[in-house]
């Protein structure tokens, strides 16, 4: 029988293998497995001679050499035109439509993926970047990151200070999930709060940024987006420990309530209890800690309805003590004992967002965000006190729809603040309420094609900062294929909260001089800046690899800035600039898929940091004019069994850094004019085992690059040289750790 | 007769009262890569009453909202055949198929092949 088939196959063939085409048309599957579609048409484009495939999904058409385009369509599956130059038997799968959601595109996706067509200057920063660094909060995701540095704030507090063209975070607004959350009594701390594995991926857009969240960004915008309970591993858990015997654990747990609600609870623990002195100045390196942070999300999906909610609770008590070895909290608190602190912060959050999109017109929508927070932090440094209590609420409003047709994109929306500071900073209590109403529009276009602007523009009316309107226009503009050139500009607002900003101030003998110039906020008036910025993206394939090149540069002037004055050594002033202050960024960025699984990136930067203080025209202290980086990553091809190595290095280089001035201090408390050069090497192996089970081994700082005196008068800590500020480098040395992840999907 | 002129009429009613401002339709585009979808989105918007199209370059399904009062499928439908993408049921001039970008040749296997790697010949 299958004799008499092939026989009959291959009769018509070489009968008329001139005039006739033949073939069979199948079902699209993994295997390749010949599942004949039956009633298939098959014609010649722009003929009217066509078929339509027997019960074996075969058919056989005329040919003649006009006829080069064969159309193959079906019910249900993918219409496909193809090119036949010679009669040949064709073997054809077409694809259901029912399945093309499941295609794999194998094409490679990068860790941190840069927009070709936003108009402002985005980059993502997904999970897979984030684990490349294993640790362990959001402060420390930037470490393989060139835009974003990171930075020991001070000697004594462990505290990571990030920065952005050259700006420290008060100038960077940092949401979570579009909710503006570093801000105010958190600014000190409130990355170490957010844990790594909490964090699904991270938008770090540069310059202003969009209007929707607001008026304080200056430098730039960092969103958070967490994990979701719909899309979150069913269990995951990730045990860390270091060889600073730092331990961290992290569960998630996720269900499906109902089937339009979802709920996932994340616990995560850290505590470091051990004494570390590497270098012999009678000081820990690092604080000791202990940290719970609890959040419970609940996730509502109605999609006949268009409806999407989140509701989080959050809960985070977080204890550290700093300070001399012997230093018993017990016993010598605000006592010359001996030198010690604590901080306590208790934070509750409750934020909630409900999203709807009218299913009907799916441009349409509308979004609700509600957040309420209270934080409160009781600390001392030393012989200094400082408390704050900050309950905060922000609540936003934004409605997109379009004018016209989908190219002119539109977002409005109102948005109202209040906040409650009360600070008390040593004897001198501080309170304040702060609240906003405010407007904001935000108009997009979108050629599809070459240019992409978007405009926006809010005003608002702020009990403290008075009525004012913050404009801004981001636009990118396509002039050849695979590039983006984008131009930013914008205005940002803020009122300064000098002491949580600088908590670094108190483990320090320095008096403390508010210079009040009757403003509303401490005395000082609030600060203004315009950022104005373009960049360059470029890819192109070398030796037929992907690559890309960025070339960014940032401005940003200041009209006012609450100047924060370390040049005279035993004080610290805080006053309304007079004269200049700015920030000028230029970044070149190269990434390189070399060959499969292997990628480079290599960064250069150049700062230049000047500020008007009463002593002069000054560059920012410790900020390094030049900085190299270097990232290396290289991971297996993944087996079957999902198995796969993943190896990870990133080099750092910073030039000299200057030192604020200590020129009147006794001789051998003086510091020289700048820091030396400074370059770490971290590296990191991942083995996976299977999408369940994977175990990391990293260290940090390899090298063992270590400061020598991070503490400036650490003989006489409360004398009046004593300082910690001046920190330029790692305190403590190379660090090993590692750890596992478990999950089940 | 009466009664055909009054079906009739009823029918010319529903047509005209059927008139929607957010009328959506659905239909088959061919092409393969992000550039056609700007051009086939480019192209359906540039008809005056479309409001949003998008097109899906796996599927190519392209998903319509416009206003009936101005425009209907047929002119979208030409509007997307001049700039050189075959619809369901009819083909581009080869003219308007040739002005696309050598890379959008969706009707060439070659084209097709080095657009995604689903199972062919």
């Amino acid at each position: 029988m299958k004799n008499i088939l092939y026989i009959l196959l291959i009769v018509p063939l070489l009968t008329f293998s001139q005039e006739e085409i033949s073939g069979m048309i199948m079902e699209a599957n993994n295997k390749k497995e010949h599942i004949p579609l039956a009633g298939a048409n098959v014609y010649w484009l722009n003929s009217t001679i066509g078929t339509v495939t027997d019960i074996d999904g075969k058919f056989t058409l005329p040919y003649s050499k006009e006829y080069t385009k064969l159309v193959i369509s079906y019910v249900g599956f993918k219409t496909d035109t193809i090119t036949v130059l010679e009669p040949k038997f064709i073997n054809y799968w077409l694809q259901s439509t029912d399945n093309l959601e499941e295609v794999t595109v194998t094409s490679r996706k990068q860790s941190t993926a840069k927009s070709y067509l936003k108009a402002t200057n985005t980059f993502t920063v997904s999970r897979d970047e984030l684990l490349k660094a294993a640790c362990c909060n959001l402060s420390e995701s930037f470490e393989t990151n060139p835009s974003i540095d990171v930075n020991f704030a001070d000697a004594v507090t462990g505290t990571r200070q990030i920065k952005m063209l050259g700006l420290t975070s008060p100038y960077i607004l940092i949401a979570t999930e579009n909710i503006p959350s570093i801000r105010g009594a958190s600014q000190a701390f409130g990355l170490s709060f957010i844990p790594g594995t909490w964090v699904e991926s991270i938008q770090v857009t540069k310059g202003a940024g969009s209007v929707v969240n607001g008026y304080e960004s200056i430098a730039g915008q960092i969103n958070t987006e967490l994990v979701k309970p719909s899309t979150d591993d069913k269990l995951f858990v990730n045990l860390y420990g270091a060889s600073s015997e730092r331990l961290e654990l992290n569960t998630h747990i996720n269900t499906r309530v109902t089937d339009k609600w979802d709920t996932g609870i994340y616990i995560h623990g850290n505590t470091h209890q051990q004494h570390h002195d590497v270098n012999n100045d009678g000081f820990l390196d690092m604080p000791l800690y202990n940290q719970i942070n609890v959040m419970n999300r609940w996730q509502y999906t109605n999609a006949e309805k268009g409806l999407v909610s989140f509701i989080n609770f959050k809960f985070l008590n977080d204890e550290k003590q700093t300070g001399q070895l012997n230093f018993n909290p017990d016993i010598d608190k605000l006592t010359t004992n001996s030198w010690g602190g604590e901080i306590d912060t208790k934070r509750y959050e409750i934020s909630a967002k409900l999203g709807y999109v009218n299913p009907e017109i799916p441009y349409q929508s509308l979004g609700v965000q509600v957040a309420f927070s209270s934080h409160e932090q009781d600390s001392y440094f030393g012989l200094n006190l400082y408390d704050i209590k900050h309950n905060s609420l922000y609540t936003n409003a934004i409605y997109n729809s379009i004018i016209s047709d989908s190219r002119h994109k539109i977002k409005t929306g109102v948005s109202y603040t209040y906040d409650h500071y009360d600070e008390f900073v040593n004897t001198l209590d501080y309170e304040r309420t702060e609240n906003s109403v405010g407007a904001f529009f935000e108009y997009n276009y979108d050629n599809l094609e070459k240019l992409n602007l978007t405009a926006g523009i809010r005003i608002d009316h702020h009990n403290l900062l008075g009525t004012f309107v913050t404009p801004r226009l981001h636009l990118r503009y396509t002039t050849w294929e695979k590039s983006a050139f984008r131009a930013s500009i914008g205005r940002g607002k803020r009122s300064a909260n000098i002491f949580a900003e600088n908590q670094n101030i108190f483990s320090t003998s320095r008096a403390i001089n508010v210079v009040n110039a009757n403003g509303n906020i401490y005395g000082l008036d609030p600060e203004i800046a315009w950022n104005y910025g373009v960049s360059l993206l470029q890819g192109f394939n070398l030796f037929g690899r992907k690559a890309d090149i960025t070339l960014d540069y940032y401005k940003t002037d200041f009209e006012n800035q609450v100047v924060v004055d370390y040049e005279n050594p035993t004080e610290v002033s805080f006053y309304n600039l007079q004269g200049e202050s700015y920030a000028n960024s230029f970044q070149a960025e190269i990434n390189y898929n070399a060959f499969e699984g292997f990628d480079l990136r290599l960064a250069y930067k150049f700062y230049e940091v000047k500020t008007q203080y009463n002593s002069g025209k000054l560059d920012k202290p410790l900020i390094p004019k030049h900085r190299f980086f270097a990232n290396v990553g290289y991971k297996t091809i993944k087996k079957d069994n999902g198995s796969q190595w993943k190896f990870d290095t990133t080099f750092n280089w910073l030039s000299r850094q200057r030192f604020s001035s200590t020129i009147s201090n006794p001789v051998q408390y003086q510091l020289p004019k700048y820091t030396p050069t400074l370059a770490t090497l971290n590296v990191q192996l991942t083995k996976v085992f299977s999408p369940k089970f994977e175990v990391y081994l990293g260290g940090e700082n390899i090298t063992n690059v270590r400061q020598p005196n991070p503490i400036l008068g650490v003989d006489d800590p409360f004398g009046s040289n004593f300082d910690t500020t001046f920190v330029y480098g790692p305190i403590f040395g190379s660090m090993y750790y590692t750890g596992l992840r478990f999950k089940i999907e | 007769m009466k009664k055909i002129v009054t079906v009739a009429l009823m029918l010319i009613a529903t047509v005209t009262f059927a008139q929607n401002k957010n009328a959506r339709a659905s239909m088959e585009v061919d092409g393969v890569c992000l550039m056609c979808k700007s051009r086939i989105e480019k192209a359906s918007l540039n008809t005056k009453g479309v409001k949003s199209a998008v097109w899906n370059v796996k599927t190519h399904e392209l998903k319509l909202i416009y206003d009936e009062r101005k425009t209907n499928l047929e002119t979208i439908e030409n509007n997307i055949l001049a700039v050189g993408h075959d619809v369901k049921e009819k083909k581009a001039t080869d003219e308007a198929y040739n002005s696309v970008h050598p890379c959008c040749k969706y009707r060439d296997e070659d084209v097709k092949g080095a657009h995604n790697e689903t199972p062919k010949q």
